[in-house]
């Protein structure tokens, strides 16, 4: 008769940890900062199709970073979820964190129960009636929460990029300056990224029922100026 | 609020409609006739040269009565389209909040608007769906109007009950008062009409429908209340101010009520003399 291995429960999840962190590794990072009209959202991504920022509800964004197949699947179910309780009761009612609380559930579910944890990192992001109303929910491949107060970096390089904002960031800043900000930190030190590589889009305070907004390559190329 | 996951083959894509329906949310179908429900009545759309007006009445009635005064039936359908309804009026306004939501679900799901033929498709689909409901005195049947960024001009679409969906080159109306409500635009029609003459133009509609169709409300000069009305341009969907809705129906008010306004009834014929000496 033979005896199954006997694996450690910590070895597991310390392996599919390293797993999941592996593969969000591979991808490119993405910055989220507060400025005094919202909050803004930039991610490197050459691809003007495959987006990793994307609207969720009037004033609610998410944005994800790894494996994109995963990360789009939690986008639709995101705005499932939010559109399906904005017509069951009142769009009012819909809010970042019960969404961020369910995303939670599901990626601790897959995690512990999967085959294999889900290789992204998401943000679920909210512009409140005045600054001190924005949220920011960061949510790691195996369902942590955390509760970010005015920026956060998602990615495999998220280390050196907080670093790099820290420096920079200051409250209050307007539109122009969070995107200089934010742009100077995901690039590498003597490689300023250009617009062609940036995914940019902000969640505009009191501009309507939807807050959502890209920015367009021509946009970013005009703020930037180059 | 909990996530609805869908086995793949399940999977109920970018229609919010279907989403519901998996999700047993979707109304249901009343088993018998429903008595006296509340009704909206006269809208119109024309296209001007720089787009399409929309206009609705803002009476409601149940049978001989008039159940509300001041009742919206034109709405936007997202930024570059509008819908305008008529018939009984709970099924319709939750068919227009559905419309609205389905095309913003698509666009959140898919990453892009669907087309205006798409949009209106998707409304035929809803009014069919209702065929069930309408067969029980539950009709509903809008008029679906926009600017079509890809051809660069504007758009009508007009439907009856069973789902048909006939575009029109210039005008569409529906509900009770339609009959008076086209014919008024039709003589007054022109291509090209500017947006001024256009807004007069759907006034003088609405307000003959309101002259000839019990159930079709005119302007309240007493309580100040006018029909809703908006245009939808390159810009997108904006209502027309009320006040200038008000200060063009006083406009027609007055036209009506001087002497030359009015049809002449002629001088009464004589019948003595015959003409001769």
């Amino acid at each position: 008769m033979t005896m199954p291995f006997y694996v450690s429960p910590e070895q597991v999840m310390k392996d599919r940890a390293d797993y999941a962190r592996k593969g969000i590794a591979r991808g490119r990072s993405l910055v989220a900062a507060t400025y005094a009209g919202g909050i803004l959202l930039c991610a490197e991504n050459p691809s003007v199709r495959l987006r990793k920022i994307s609207e969720i509800y009037d004033r609610i964004a998410f944005a994800g970073v790894g494996k994109y197949s995963e990360f789009d699947q939690l986008r639709i179910l995101g705005i499932r979820a939010a559109d399906l309780k904005g017509y069951a009761y009142s769009r009012e009612d819909v809010d970042a964190r019960s969404l961020a609380n369910n995303y939670a559930q599901i990626l601790n579910q897959v995690f512990t129960h999967e085959m294999k944890p889900m290789e992204v990192e998401i943000l679920v992001a909210e512009v409140g009636e005045s600054q001190s109303g924005d949220r920011l929910f960061h949510l790691l491949y195996d369902g942590t929460v955390i509760d970010e107060g005015r920026f956060t970096v998602l990615g495999g390089e998220a280390d050196a990029i907080v670093e790099r904002l820290r420096a920079n960031y200051e409250e209050g800043l307007d539109r122009h300056a969070a995107l200089q900000v934010c742009v100077d930190a995901l690039s590498e030190p003597g490689h300023r990224l250009e617009p062609g590589d940036l995914e940019v889009a902000v969640l505009a305070r009191g501009d309507g029922r939807r807050a959502f907004q890209r920015l367009a390559e021509s946009d970013l190329a005009a703020l930037l100026g180059s | 609020m909990s996530l609805p996951i869908f086995a793949p083959g399940d999977d109920p894509g970018p229609s919010f409609a279907d989403l519901l329906r998996r999700t047993g949310g979707a109304p249901p179908v009343p088993g018998g006739p429903v008595p006296d429900v509340t009704h909206a009545t006269t809208v119109v759309a024309l296209r001007f040269a720089d787009g399409v007006i929309m206009a609705g009445d803002r009476r409601a009635t149940s049978g001989n009565l008039i159940s509300h005064r001041t009742m919206e039936k034109v709405f936007p359908a997202d930024r570059h389209s509008g819908v305008a309804i008529a018939g009984a009026a709970g099924p319709a306004v939750e068919m227009v909040e559905l419309f609205q939501l389905q095309l913003e679900h698509y666009e959140k799901v898919e990453g892009v608007e669907l087309s205006l033929e798409g949009k209106a498709n998707q409304l035929s689909l809803m009014v069919r769906n209702n065929l069930p409901a309408a067969m029980q005195g539950l009709v509903v049947v809008p008029v679906f109007a926009g600017y079509d960024l890809r051809r660069g001009t504007g758009r009508l679409f007009q439907y009856d009950v069973t789902g048909g969906r006939y575009e029109e080159s210039d005008f569409a109306t529906t509900g009770s008062g339609r009959l008076h409500a086209g014919t008024v635009v039709k003589l007054g029609y022109r291509e090209g009409i500017e947006r001024g003459e256009a807004v007069d133009l759907a006034i003088s509609a609405l307000f003959q429908a309101a002259d000839e169709d019990s159930a079709t409300g005119g302007p309240d000069l007493v309580r100040g209340i006018f029909p809703t009305m908006a245009a939808i341009t390159a810009e997108g969907f904006q209502r027309i101010e009320e006040g200038e809705v008000a200060e063009r129906f006083r406009q027609l008010v007055d036209r009506l009520s001087t002497p030359e306004g009015t049809a002449s009834v002629g001088t009464a014929p004589t019948m003595g003399g015959g003409g001769r000496p």
